[in-house]
Formats: C-alpha cells, structure tokens, sequence
C-alpha cells in the first residue's frame, strides 16, 4: 500500500478541529510550512457537540486565545446568533462571554481563513503513523559488552494510510476524539467519529509502539430535533443582550450589532426521570458496554437523575443550530439511552410532545493520552518535536481544546526556530491553570475547564484578557504591531484615568447630594475624592459621570478597567500577594536531568511520583498528588545545595584555568 | 547580607530556671543596650570588646525584669558571623518571654525557626554547600523533622485548628461548586449563614489568642503518656499526680473512653500529661476508639508512665503493651502496693528492662519517688522538653492573628454586600495561614523554608 508519494514540510498538524485549527494557523503565520491533516475537509472546525462558544470560564479561554493572536474569537464574532454576557450578578472575576454559533457558518469561516493563510496547506488523509528518528548512545563499561542506550528520540513526520510520507521537523497531535472511535446508544454501537464521520483507527498502535499510554474516555451529546415539533409557548424565551459585547478584542462593537436568535429555556420532570429510571439498566453506561470515563461536570441525563436523586427537575435550553436549519439542540439532555426511550424521555418534556428527533443522542468513546506525559510545552517529555491538543489531551470542549492547539502551536514553532518555549503559568492564563492541571494532575476523565479552578481569578478576568496577554502574543509574533500599540495606548489611559480619579475631589454641594440621594447612597459628611465614592457598592465609574465634570472622553473597555482597578483595589491587591508567592515557588525550575534516587529523604511514594512525572519547577511538583510539603523541602534544599556545588565547581574550574595560565 | 536585627530565646524551654535570650544582627549591640543597665552605669555596650561579660538588670521601661549577664560577640566572631549579643536570665520561661518581647519592642525581629543557622550559612560561617553534609544534617534530623512538623502544636487545639480550617475548606468547596453549578447549588441566603459561622469562628480565634497571651501554655514541657490496661489505675494516677479529682475514677473497667490533658509543674520540670483509655482487645466501638487513640498517642509521646496492677495477672493486653513501650523512654509503675500482690518490681524490671516504682495511687504512696525518677531522668538528658515552644507560639500567635483579619475581611465583604465569588479570596487566605500553623503549606522562600523545617532551635 506504499504509494512512495514523499512530501517535506515543517510543521504536520494532524486533525482540524478546534485545537488543530489553532495550530496549524499558528505555525503558518509564524512563517512555518505547515500541512493540516484532516480525515474530511467538509468537517474543519466542526462543532459535534454544543452549538456556542464560551460560557462559564470557558469565554475567558477564547479571550485569552484572542488576546494571543489565535482565530477562535474572530470567528465566533463572524458567525454568532446570539450573544450573552453571563453572571452580571455576581464579581467581575465571574462575568462569563457565551454566544450561539451559526455552526455551518463557523466551520465554512474558519476553513475559509485557514484555506486563506499562507504557508499552509491542507490534506485530506488519515494519519497513520508517526515516524521517528533514535539516536542510540553506546555505553562503554570494562568487560562488559556495549549497551546501546536510547539518547533522543525526535519525530520526523508522518505516514498516511495509503503510505504517503510527509517529512517534518514537528508534528502536532490533535485528533479530538476520533481515535479508535465508537459511538453508542443503548445497544447499538458504530464504529464512528462524531456525527458518522470517518473514525482514526491506526494511529493509536502506532502511539503505543512509540510507549506513549493510552486512556479511554468518553463523552456524550444530546439529540437534535425539528424546530417546527416544539411547542415554544410552554417555555420561556431566553434573549441575548441588548448589547452585544465582541469576543475578540479586534472586533468593533459597533459592527457586530444585530439581530440576534433566541434560545429556549424548559425543564424536565418526574415523568421524565421516572422514564429514565426504569431504563437505567438499558443504558450502555450502567450495562457496562462502555468502558471510557465520562466527564463530570458535562453529565448526562441519566446521570444527573441519579446524581441529584432528589431535584424534581433539570433545566433543558432549546438551542438552534444556526439560521438555515430547522434542527435545534436539547441542551442539558445528553444521553445514551436507546432510541425507543430518548423518545419517550425527550416528548415527556413540556414542550417537546410532539417532538421529532432529526439525529439520536449518543456517547462517544475514544483513545487519548495520560497527560502527564506532557511538559508543559504540550511537547512529549520522550519524543522530540512530537507536541499535542485538546482532546487528544484529555480534555473536553471546543475552547480548552484551541487554546492547547494555540499553545502547541507556538511552542512546535519555536523549537524548530530554537526559541525559548511558552509556558503560561496559573496566575497568567486560564490557559495556564488548563495545561498545568492537564500535565500534572492525575486526571481520570475528560478536563473541563471550570472558573474554580483558577485560584487567582480575580485577576483573569476575561474582561482583561488583553491587558495580560497581548505583550505577549506580540513577542510570540501573533500580534500585529499596529494591535501591540494599541494596548499600550489603551494601558496608558486607564492608568492616567486612575490616577485622575484618585485625586479628584467630590464636595457635599447640593447637586452631589442630590445625586447621592437619587442613587440611594448615603449622603456626604465631608469632601471626599470619586475613587472612594466608586467602592460604594450601589455606585460605579460610570454612574459618577455626573459629579465629575472635568473627566476626559474614553471608550467604554478603558472605562470598565478604571472601574473595576477602584471599586475591587483591595480585594485585587490581595489576590496580587497571593499570586507571587505562587510565582515564586514556580521560578524555582528543577533541572532536567535532576537525579532523583540521588535526593536521599524523599519518601519513597514521592520519589517514584518526581521519576514518573518529571515536574519541571517546585511550583509544579508541589501539584503532583502523593508529593508532600515534606518531600518539597528536601528537594528545596537538595537543589539549592546541587546549585552551589556546581557554582563552585565552575569557580574551581576558572581558577584552574587562571592558574594554568599564570603558569604558563 | 542582611539588614534587620533578629532575636529568639536560645535554649530549650524549661522551668529549669536559666535560659538565654540571643540578638544578632547589626544593631544587635544598641538593641541591648536600650534594655540592659549595667551595674556600672558608666559601662556602654557598645563599646566594650567581643567575648565580655556583663552584669546588670533588664529593663522594660522602669519595669525591671531579671538579673542577667551579658555575652558580647562581635562580628564575625560568633555563631553567625554577626554581631551577637547573648543575654543570660534565670527568671524562668514567663520571665525569657518577657525579655524576649522587651527586645523584639526595641527593634529586633524576632526569628524565624531556624533562621540564626541560615544567618550563619549565608555568612559563610557554616559550610552548608556541600551536599552530602547538608543531606546527612536532613538524614539525621528528619525523624524528628517529621515528628515536629506533626507535632508542632498536639492535642486539643491542634484538634480545634485542623477543624476550623476543614470548616473553611467547605465553606470555600461549596462556594466554588456553585459557581461552577449554579442550577444544582442555590447560594440564597448564603451570606447570612457564612456571616453567622464566621461569628463563631472569630470567637474561637480570639479566645486561643487570648489563652496564649494570658501566658496558658497550648504546649509546653514534656509529653507524658500514661497507659495500661482497664482498670490498672490510670485515672488515680493522674489524679494523685494532680492532687485533685480530674478523671473520672470508677471501679468500671474502661471508664476513661477519651483521651485527658493536664499540664503538671513539679518542681524542676513542667509535664503534659496524658491519661488514655485502657488498652485492651474489645469489641466495644467506642472503646475501640479510644484504644487507638491510646496508641497513637504513645508513638510521640516523650515519656510513657506505664501502670500495671499488680494484684492481677498479667494478660496478653500487657504483651501488647510492652511491645508499645518497648522503644519508649518509659517507667513502669506497679500500682496498688496498698493489696495483695502477685507482681514484684524484680519481674517486671527482667521482663521489659525498664525502672520500675512501686506505687499506690489511691493512697498516694510512692508519687514524691515518681517525681524524683522524672526529674532525674530530665537532668541526666535522658528527656527533653520539647523545642518549638515559644517561637512557635508567637508565630502561630500572629498567623492566627492574620486568620482572624482575613476572616474579618470577609465579613466586611458580606456587609458591603459584594458578590458571593468575593469570598472566597480572604477565606482561601485564613485557610493558608490555618495550614502555616499545622505545617501543612509550603511557605514562599526557599531558604527559611529549609532552614525553618531542618534546623529548629538554633
């Protein structure tokens, strides 16, 4: 089946969905020959699942892929139906992006950009294989035989099921979840990647033989149904905001408002539960015909009735799939019942009597990695040049999935260029807490990323996405310097407008306490200055336009900034302590070829979990489960003494050579 | 090099009646002389030479403290190449602290554990850098490392703090939850009940504080475990050691089902004394408990007094017992001498080599020889008090002290009627100071963290 076709590129992307999208585009902008395999080019950036992108810290991800220089906010701002800004009742830290997607009009925009870049192109083929160069070191031991000792191993490209070989110096991993694929409900299984496409067969022997761990997890979805079998006045109508707020920090505001759909909030019940209950034991998930792990925080129906035993019902929001299809999707319904009780279950839903269901739900099982064979490059800690994302990883959702993708991206790029890799570290990025939870943690079904995984996110907040991250994509040159000078600019003014308001003095003139009064604020004793009057509570930036009369013009984002530095300054500084005495047990990097078995107080359990996991800082080593603060500070000062004795070792080394000299 | 003055009281903690108090540091020669009046008035401190000793009083303000002398060190011959000044006192531990905090309020900090070792490393007084001597200084210690760092504070108020921060920890999971699940976690009425548990929570915080600087000791002197079968006459022990009636003595076997403190002062030398329950097989669950509490509590225990009835047999509880006692610095006490016995001291001593006393506890013979056993084993070195008493007390005094702030923090947030996700900021910070005191959390900087952990009491 060899058909010796032989191509050389440098960076190979395999899969293209939302990571692989993310990567590929990166490598190629960064100047990177770069081919994206795909199993079938009508399925770039396909959205098997939910029809939206963002929600609950999942929206600061595409901010900060955005803020990056990645595509996924661009084109979610091209193609979305509606939009919310989700949890304006609660902290800034909190407020949450979430807009429905046209999905044909997503995946046709995004293959219309990749289709568009230069350097890349993409190939319609299933990888099967991935080739590798080994270096061998030979030991030389007295009277022994020599030994040949695996040294590097680095990747050299890939081979595709007809044979084709295609040469790179890095190959990115990003298959979703099509690996050894197959989809079920009830006892019907097929053999499938999501919505019937073609699924990867090969690649994961190849991926074993390479010693590369392999896990088995599996997610769902729920069913799609005609729009025109619901009953839409038994449910209440879920609108987007009047204001729609763009993703990506490029979009103008003024140019993405329009029109939006709307989504549709019912709920089930106890008929339905009691549906489900009785064919509990009719589900492949409580039968044992699948074996993968589900995720959690994404659970199905079935699950939810059994989890939350006690709830009378479950939100269910009818969500359309884009504007030139009827089909709608039944969120909070996921589900791998079989056929005959997904429709009792879905018509026994107030509304959807009389529904008619276009595609069955299903779960899907799939291959994918332990993590933790990743460094926090998202590069293979023992094959060079072999870097991988999203679901591959392990984790779930389009959004975690491009921001690996972005990530790997990168760092494949740099590593050819031989610069230094990107780590974003968890008080940078929600991008950092999602790859280091993915590299460290022991992870035992799909990774979703969650605002309570973030410990610092008053700070990472998607509102200052930018203000964080920009510099950055600018230094990784994914950000245009006409974009880099803008944010400066932008920094410039919020700062000066602190500062302003800091100093500006609000007396008690009638007309100020009027105002106060008219707010339901107390009124004043004393003069007082307007950043005070800001962490009022009932009070904000802009409400106080009114009593400051010399304040200069600005855009609402720079606004929004100075109101949220003033009213949560302490609360922000706190957190600020917080995150560098993380940072500071992160700077302290453990060097690679550390000798574990060398460190003598380790208890045994973590010793075996450092050889096993490699961290490469204290910060991270200290995440790994069964390393105690104990183990930490014997290897605190096993490196801090190994750091001296080295130093000495070179001074020794430099006064030899001084002595030489002289004696010369 | 470092710039502020550090103090700490050098010695271990005891009644023994002379400790020391050491100043090093740059201005360790004028803190001194802010607080010590020579006998010869004329005499300044700071100008008299290295390695003199000087006589004199401590003052706090008028307030005269203790008859002291003083060792001057200069710089960089002493312990940490640094000026030091070391202040002899013999008033006792209330008296050491006395001076300590008159020092620390002229302008020393007071040190970390540890931290006049890492002065002389990184003075290059001690060679720390070769690794297998620093290694070999872990090894050495690190059984007494892993037991000081479980055993920083023991007891009930170790019990107390482990459970106020698990009630944060849930205060904070839940928070969490519902904000990652807002249609299956409802937060209505929330603030009202965190409000009402941070109440509770303050009050317990203040009332330690207040335990601890009204001079009640959470943990001092030595850990004394009293242990032996149901019945053998713990309780009467401990009482005749008390001299008055604290456990509850009943002639049911297994009354004492917990585990009861009492701090003891004999003359010379201060004991935390443990009565535990009976140790024995039973199927009881409670008593189940309470054995093993028994026995967890001989493991680091510094001194096991182990009561035998001698008017009974022994069993096969009392082989369980030995193997307990058998690496412990233990003496055995056969009670009831006012009966009939059928255990001599001689078969006893052969059968565990370890001193045996005859005693009755409930007519009190034999207690003043109990005493005198204790007190010698304690000057021959045989026991020690343990290490972490004042420093540790001070530094958990103010992590508790930051425990409360944050706490108040949130209360404040709860007034001013901020979101919910606010919270969990100042909680997440009471909750990391909580750890600092239980050892729990692995503290910022590298070198006082090592230095803090390894090198206690120096």
């Amino acid at each position: 089946m060899n058909t010796g076709y032989e191509e050389t590129c440098q960076v190979v992307v395999v899969g293209a969905g939302h990571a692989g999208c993310e990567a590929a585009l990166a490598c190629a902008r960064l100047g990177l020959e770069t081919i994206l395999f795909t199993v079938s080019v009508d399925s770039i950036a396909l959205m098997p699942c939910n029809p939206n992108i963002g929600g609950t810290s999942k929206g600061h991800l595409v901010r900060e892929v955005d803020a990056l220089g990645g595509e996924m906010g661009k084109n979610i701002d091209r193609t979305f139906i509606q939009s919310k800004m989700l949890n304006l009742s609660k902290g800034p830290a909190v407020h949450s992006l979430r807009a429905q997607a046209d999905k044909a009009e997503y995946s046709r925009s995004m293959r219309k950009v990749l289709e568009n870049t230069d350097h890349l192109s993409i190939v319609q083929a299933e990888v099967t294989e991935i080739l590798v160069r080994d270096e061998w070191k030979e030991t030389l031991e007295e009277g022994k035989n020599t030994e040949k000792v695996l040294a590097k191993r680095q990747v050299t490209g890939v081979r595709t099921y007809s044979g084709a070989c295609y040469h790179a110096k890095a190959v990115i991993l990003c298959t979703g979840t099509y690996l050894r694929a197959r989809c079920i409900y009830g006892d019907v299984s097929t053999h499938t990647g999501p919505n019937g496409l073609q699924a990867a067969n090969y690649l994961t022997d190849s991926l074993k033989d390479l010693g590369i761990e392999m896990l088995r997890f599996k997610t769902g979805t729920p069913a799609r149904i005609d729009r025109r079998s619901i009953d839409f006045s038994k449910m209440e109508e879920q609108l987007g905001d009047d204001r729609i707020v763009p993703f990506s920090f490029t979009t103008d505001p003024e140019k993405i408002q329009k029109e939006q759909a709307s989504c549709w909030l019912t709920y089930t019940n106890e008929k339905t539960h009691e549906i489900i209950r009785k064919n509990l034991d009719r589900s492949p998930l409580y039968s044992g015909i699948i074996e993968g792990t589900g995720p959690r925080y994404c659970p199905s129906i079935e699950d939810k009735v059994v989890k939350f035993a006690d709830k009378s019902r479950h939100q269910v929001f009818i969500e359309p799939e884009g504007l030139h299809t009827n089909e709608m999707y039944v969120g909070g319904m996921s589900s791998s019942l079989p056929e005959d009780v997904q429709h009792a279950m879905y018509s026994s839903v107030a509304g959807l009597e009389h529904v008619k269901i276009v595609r069955n739900a299903y779960a899907i099982e799939y291959d994918c990695i332990d993590p933790r064979q990743l460094r926090p490059t998202l590069e293979f800690k023992e094959i060079q040049g072999l870097f991988s994302g999203g679901q591959f990883n392990g984790s779930s959702g389009y959004e975690e999935a491009a921001a690996q993708g972005l990530i790997a991206g990168i760092n494949a790029t740099r590593e050819i260029l031989g610069k230094e890799q990107l780590i974003l570290d968890r008080s940078q990025a929600y991008i950092g807490v999602l790859i280091d939870d993915l590299v460290t943690k022991e992870n035992r079904e799909p990774y979703r990323m969650m605002t309570s995984r973030a410990e610092y996110r008053l700070l990472l907040r998607q509102d200052n996405a930018d203000l964080r991250l920009t510099k950055i994509g600018y230094e990784m040159g994914l950000i245009s310097k006409e974009r880099y000078e803008y944010l400066l600019e932008k920094e410039r003014l919020i700062e000066e407008e602190m500062k302003r308001i800091q100093k500006v003095h609000v007396g008690t003139s009638p007309e100020v306490q009027q105002f106060l009064e008219r707010q339901e604020s107390t009124p004043l004793t004393s003069g007082i200055t307007l950043s005070e009057l800001i962490r009022r509570p009932e009070l904000n930036y802009d409400i106080l336009e009114e009593v400051d009369p010399g304040r200069p013009k600005l855009s609402q984002e720079v606004r929004d900034q100075v109101n949220i530095n003033i009213k949560y300054d302490g609360y922000i500084k706190r957190q600020k302590k917080q995150a560098e005495q993380f940072q500071k047990m992160e700077a302290k990097r453990i060097p690679e070829e550390l000798d574990y078995d060398a460190v003598g107080s380790l208890r045994t359990e973590a010793r075996q979990k450092l050889k096993m996991y490699r961290p490469s800082s204290i910060g991270q080593a200290s995440r790994i489960s069964g390393v105690s603060p104990a183990d930490i500070s014997v290897l605190l000062i096993y490196l801090e003494s190994w750091r001296r004795n080295r130093n000495r070792k070179e001074e020794k080394s430099i006064l030899l050579e001084e002595e030489s000299k002289q004696s010369e | 090099m470092n710039q502020d003055t550090i103090a700490a009281i050098a010695t271990a903690m005891s009644n023994s009646g002379i400790g020391i108090v050491r100043i090093s540091g740059p201005q360790a020669f004028s803190i001194a002389e802010k607080v010590f009046v020579p006998k010869n008035q004329k005499k300044k401190l700071s100008q008299e030479s290295g390695y003199t000793l000087h006589y004199g009083t401590i003052r706090d303000e008028e307030e005269l403290l203790d008859e002291v002398l003083v060792l001057l060190m200069r710089a960089p011959h002493s312990y940490t190449a640094e000026d030091t000044v070391e202040i002899d006192c013999h008033g006792g531990i209330l008296i050491l602290k006395r001076i300590l905090q008159t020092v620390i309020k002229n302008g020393a900090r007071l040190a970390e554990p540890g931290e006049f070792t890492k002065r002389a490393f990184l003075n290059g007084r001690i060679d720390l850098s070769q690794a297998e001597a620093v290694m070999d200084l872990i090894e050495a210690k690190s059984e007494a490392v892993r037991k000081n760092s479980l055993s920083q504070l023991r007891g009930s108020v170790q019990k107390k703090i482990r459970l106020l921060r698990e009630q944060i920890l849930y205060e904070i999971a839940f928070l969490e939850s519902a904000l990652d699940d807002p249609e299956h976690v409802s937060l209505d009425g929330y603030a009202d009940h965190l409000d009402k548990e941070l109440t509770g929570w303050l009050r317990e915080i203040e009332k330690w504080l207040l335990w601890g600087k009204n001079g009640r000791i959470l943990k001092e002197g030595i850990k004394t475990v009293i242990v032996g079968k149901p019945n053998a006459g713990k309780s009467s022990l401990l009482n005749a050691l008390l001299g008055q009636e604290r456990a509850i003595v009943t002639e049911i076997a297994g009354t004492t089902r917990d585990v009861l403190e009492e701090h003891l002062q004999m003359q010379e030398v201060h004991l935390n004394i443990l009565d535990t329950a009976g140790i024995h097989e039973t199927e009881d669950v409670v008593e189940k408990i309470g054995v093993s509490r028994a026995m967890a509590h001989t493991e680091d225990a510094d001194l096991i007094l182990y009561v035998v009835d001698a008017s009974v047999p022994l069993t096969r509880d009392d082989d369980m017992i030995g193997d307990l006692v058998k690496d412990k610095k233990t003496i055995i006490l056969l009670n009831k001498s006012d009966l009939e016995t059928i255990i001599t001291p001689e078969e006893m001593e052969e059968r565990l080599r370890k001193p045996v006393i005859s005693i009755s506890a409930r007519e009190e013979h034999g207690i003043w020889e109990l005493e005198k056993a204790i007190e010698n084993l304690f000057f021959q070195g045989e026991l020690e008090a343990e290490q972490d008493l004042l420093i540790t007390n001070l530094r958990q005094e103010k992590l508790l002290e930051d425990t409360g702030k944050s706490l108040n923090l949130v209360r404040t947030s709860i007034e001013n009627q901020m979101p919910e996700d606010f919270y969990s900021i100042d909680l997440m910070e009471a909750y990391t100071s909580l750890g600092k005191i239980l050892g729990e959390e692995v503290g910022e900087d590298l070198v006082n963290e090592i230095f803090g952990k390894f090198c206690m009491g120096k």
